[in-house]
């Protein structure tokens, strides 16, 4: 992977208030980058999934973004760090409709469905990473099976 | 050329048109703010003097449904229908239906409506109630 092109913005996760201000800056990199409409709102709803779930389950943390460079793609990247507890078993976690915080527990699993990379990283008593990176696609994202 | 949506931390206003209740969700919406939208929408239905014929929200200017906000709608439309009256979203953006499939979330027993006059029409209403075109026309 190449090194990324700007430096990494960081970006608190500890209130709601910063749970919408994550959500428009993600969506502005977005569209700066030249992602599509649907390519956008995907993004920005699965960031908005991962962000409360560092804010709900972490207890808080921070989001770093970066725009990697993979030869002519550009991306997004998004990092969601925090310090809690982390997820003691990784495969219920993901499962549809598995939750302990009293949504419709679709928030990591549908995050993962959203974006083209998906990268969960935990350590019990630790904390938890979840990494999401979008490439400019100008479709739909591709899906390997899919015509 | 991106235009940044509004950020709204205060409480989202829900109107009365006749015997209907209208919430127009605007930008990006705040946790709390859903939360208290939930709560007010309830106890406008409980304490309004003429039965509620209707609540239709409007989501044609929301950029994002995500499943915190989606779950807050269903309860919305859960709780109204225990209180004897109809939700129905109206105007959802393409790009918001194809994310909330892919997220898993098509959350059945909702009506939908492509837009408030459609809404209205489901509910029964003709949307020149609530259109006065011009004042002359009204009532």
């Amino acid at each position: 992977m190449h090194a990324p092109l700007t430096p990494t913005t960081r970006l608190p996760i500890g209130s709601d208030a910063d749970l919408a201000w994550l959500r428009q800056h993600v969506r502005q990199c977005a569209a700066d980058l030249g992602f599509g409409l649907v390519q956008q709102t995907k993004l920005v709803t699965a960031a908005s999934e991962l962000a409360r779930n560092t804010l709900v389950h972490g207890g808080g943390g921070h989001v770093e973004i970066t725009t990697p460079a993979d030869g002519a793609r550009r991306g997004l990247r998004l990092s969601f760090v925090d310090n809690g507890p982390g997820i003691r078993d990784v495969d219920l976690a993901l499962t549809d409709g598995y939750t302990t915080g009293g949504g419709l527990g679709m928030g990591l699993s549908g995050a993962k469905r959203l974006v083209q990379d998906f990268v969960l990283d935990t350590r019990p008593g630790l904390g938890t990473t979840v990494t999401i990176t979008e490439w400019v696609s100008g479709f739909p994202a591709p899906r390997p099976g899919v015509r | 050329m991106t235009d940044f949506p509004a950020v709204h931390p205060e409480p989202v206003p829900v109107l009365a048109l006749g015997d209907i209740l209208l919430v127009t969700l605007r930008g990006d919406l705040y946790d709390g703010a859903a939360e208290q939208l939930q709560y007010d929408i309830t106890q406008r239905i409980a304490n309004s003097p003429v039965p509620v014929g209707g609540v239709v929200i409007d989501l044609s200017g929301v950029e994002i449904v995500d499943s915190f906000l989606g779950r807050i709608l269903a309860e919305i439309a859960a709780s109204a229908r225990l209180l004897a009256t109809r939700t129905i979203l109206a105007g959802m953006r393409p790009a918001v239906a194809i994310t909330l499939v892919e997220l898993g979330l098509t959350l059945p027993g909702l009506d939908t409506a492509l837009d408030i006059d459609r809404a209205l029409a489901l509910l029964g209403r003709a949307p020149s109630v609530v259109r006065p075109a011009t004042a002359e026309e009204g009532a």
